[in-house]
């Protein structure tokens, strides 16, 4: 290894290198296109996988919604068409029924209404809700807290409002907590001020009321517009689901094999999805560099079984000289190799900076779900080593190219 | 120093083979300064070869400084030829992107010497043929007879037991000749063995020796005026 620490030796490289300075270029393009292609994809993969991650990540993704639609099978003396609703019996009776699979079950009823603070007023979604909303979709507070199963007992006319409504209604650097809040004419007192999640949010801008006074206040009486239900650890979530759509479907005489009846979105099958297209993704990103990592160090290959050559003369020169057929398949590998880890270098730098740079634009803005695109650092060593094995490898050709020509051949080259 | 035994060398030709050298025997001592004349064709650029052990022989022996030529491989035909031989072209075949002294030095690199000391010991020999001035400058800013008095300096460079020299003048007019010759001449005053090939008779009369090839065999074999004036 003592070659390696020669000065003499990198003098001969760069004498070459400097020699055929176009040609060194176009090469190392090749390599470093190969390794910045790879850097960036999976850097803009890892962002994404960040992003979706971010956008998920205030929401139980072992969700499921259900909600109730028109029947479209006629069944025990009921017409296809047949609007229904979802009752808090439903809700005791899944409850109870699936005690061991269920974790969380939010029976849900919302609206729209004005809300009115002294002079200001907005239009806004009104929902009734239980406290265990906030366990199934976090909830960021700014102020104060959320609903409590008091509230909820003792039927209180209070509410939780959104940062813009807060915006909206009240003057500026006013504590909104303790003011009542109008919603349809009727005061509610302001218990915490939230912010909206940026992520998956099926909310918006609510204002929060307790389940038991929404159902007080609008007469919905034992009515529920819609549930979310989020599982245990290790519950097939689908089997669930399908458990869960038969017996509601029984509760309200529906055909089992309605289709249109009940509506509802399993979460975890929809991340499934787009989690499924980032590991694609991922797999098409590492296929594509790879392939053209290959394809760099070929070319690589390539031209310097051209410079080998066209130098067949000076090598056999040096071989007249004295040089051993080692020394010049090490030169030659050591070119290659040279060359490659070059290009590698360069090619991650540019790539990183890509990638800083598109972090830089995108972090500021949520509409684009791309968060912190970065490559692991034992990625890029694997890459790299890679890199320096294939060089070598390629090199070999070469080398072997230089030498198995007699020096007397060589010399007699024009 | 060279002793060659019925020494035999073909070349394939397509099916056929040619046959070069037909049985050449020829003993070279320390110290001697001999030119093999022939007309191309002769076989004197082969035998110059098998000599340089740039290329090896089909039957006979060939002893260089006692050693027994046989089996060479390319790397131990590299050491040697690193420690005996030292190789003047008629090309001059410097290498081009390297200065006249990093060429003089390149034979000490491959001897395994330090690049401060080659330097040094490189730059004495440039001194020697009178081109230390031109040390750092590129082959291709160098007259002819300037190139090979720098490939000359190359071959000397390792101290070698002979020089090999195939057509040193080929490509230089008759004053650089006469430059080219006087240094080997001087070289060979040190008692250094000089081997050189050539088709002028002007230049085979400065040395010591001819040695006349014809169609792979010698035909004569005789010392000059030069010798006998010593």
């Amino acid at each position: 290894m003592k070659f390696l620490f020669d000065s003499d030796t990198w003098q001969e490289i760069y004498g070459s290198i400097r020699k055929n300075k176009v040609r060194t270029v176009i090469t190392i393009i090749g390599v470093l296109w190969g390794i910045f292609l790879l850097v960036v994809l999976l850097g803009a993969a890892r962002g994404m996988e960040n992003g979706f991650n971010k956008l998920f990540g205030n929401f139980a993704t072992n969700s499921v919604f259900v909600w109730t639609q028109r029947t479209d099978t006629p069944f025990k003396g009921f017409q296809e068409g047949r609007r229904f609703r979802l009752t808090m019996n439903d809700i005791e009776v899944l409850k109870s029924e699936y005690s061991n699979e269920i974790k969380l079950l939010a029976p849900r009823n919302q609206t729209n209404n004005l809300l009115v603070h002294n002079f200001k007023s907005g239009d806004f979604r009104v929902s009734g809700d239980y406290p265990v909303l906030d366990q199934i979709q976090k909830k960021q507070l700014l102020y104060g807290r959320f609903l409590n199963d008091n509230d909820i007992l003792s039927t209180a006319k209070v509410t939780v409002i959104s940062e813009d409504m807060y915006i909206q209604l009240f003057d500026k650097g006013v504590n909104p907590i303790g003011e009542y809040l109008k919603i349809n004419s009727i005061n509610y007192k302001v218990i915490g001020v939230y912010k909206p999640s940026n992520t998956i949010d099926f909310d918006g801008d609510t204002a929060y009321i307790p389940f038991t006074t929404y159902r007080k206040v609008y007469n919905t009486a034992n009515r529920v517009d819609w549930m979310m239900i989020t599982a245990n650890e290790g519950t097939n979530i689908e089997q669930m689901e399908k458990d869960i759509l038969l017996t509601l479907k029984g509760l309200h005489k529906v055909h089992p094999e309605d289709k249109r009846a009940f509506g509802s979105v399993n979460l975890g099958k929809e991340i499934g999805k787009v989690t499924g297209f980032i590991i694609g993704m991922q797999f098409l990103t590492w296929f594509v560099g790879i392939a053209t990592l290959i394809a760099g160090v070929f070319a690589i290959g390539n031209i310097l079984l051209i410079t080998v050559k066209e130098r067949t003369k000076e090598i056999g020169i040096r071989r007249a000289l004295g040089a051993t057929p080692k020394s010049i398949r090490q030169q030659i590998i050591l070119e290659s190799v040279f060359l490659t880890t070059v290009a590698g270098m360069l090619g991650i730098i540019f790539g990183s900076l890509v990638l800083f740079l598109i972090d830089a634009a995108v972090s500021n803005n949520d509409d684009i779900p791309l968060i912190n695109p970065t490559v692991n650092i034992p990625i890029i060593f694997i890459a790299f080593a890679t890199l320096i094995v294939l060089g070598t490898m390629i090199g070999l050709i070469p080398a072997h190219m230089a030498t198995i020509v007699k020096p007397i051949e060589a010399l007699r080259e024009e | 120093m060279i002793k060659i035994e019925k020494l035999h060398k073909s070349y394939p030709i397509g099916k056929d083979s040619l046959h070069v050298l037909k049985g050449i025997d020829l003993h070279i001592k320390e110290g001697e300064f001999v030119s093999i004349m022939g007309s191309s064709g002769s076989g004197k650029s082969t035998l110059l070869n098998i000599v340089g052990l740039l290329d090896i022989h089909d039957e006979g022996d060939y002893y260089l400084n006692d050693q027994l030529i046989k089996d060479m491989n390319e790397k131990k035909s590299a050491i040697l030829r690193n420690k005996f031989l030292g190789f003047v072209f008629q090309s001059f075949n410097l290498i081009s992107y390297k200065t006249a002294l990093e060429n003089v030095a390149l034979p000490l690199y491959y001897k395994g010497m330090s690049r401060k000391e080659r330097l040094k010991v490189a730059l004495e020999y440039l001194d020697k043929v009178g081109l230390k001035d031109w040390a750092n400058h590129l082959p291709n800013e160098l007259s002819g007879g300037q190139k090979q008095r720098v490939a000359i300096a190359r071959a000397l460079v390792t101290k070698p037991k002979v020089v090999l020299a195939d057509e040193p003048t080929g490509a230089l007019d008759s004053t650089t000749t006469d430059s080219v010759m006087d240094l080997l001449k001087d070289i060979n005053d040190e008692g250094m063995t000089v081997f050189v090939i050539t088709h002028e008779e002007e230049v085979a009369e400065q040395t010591k020796r001819i040695v006349r090839l014809k169609d792979g065999v010698i035909i004569s074999d005789e010392l000059t005026k030069a010798s006998k004036a010593v």
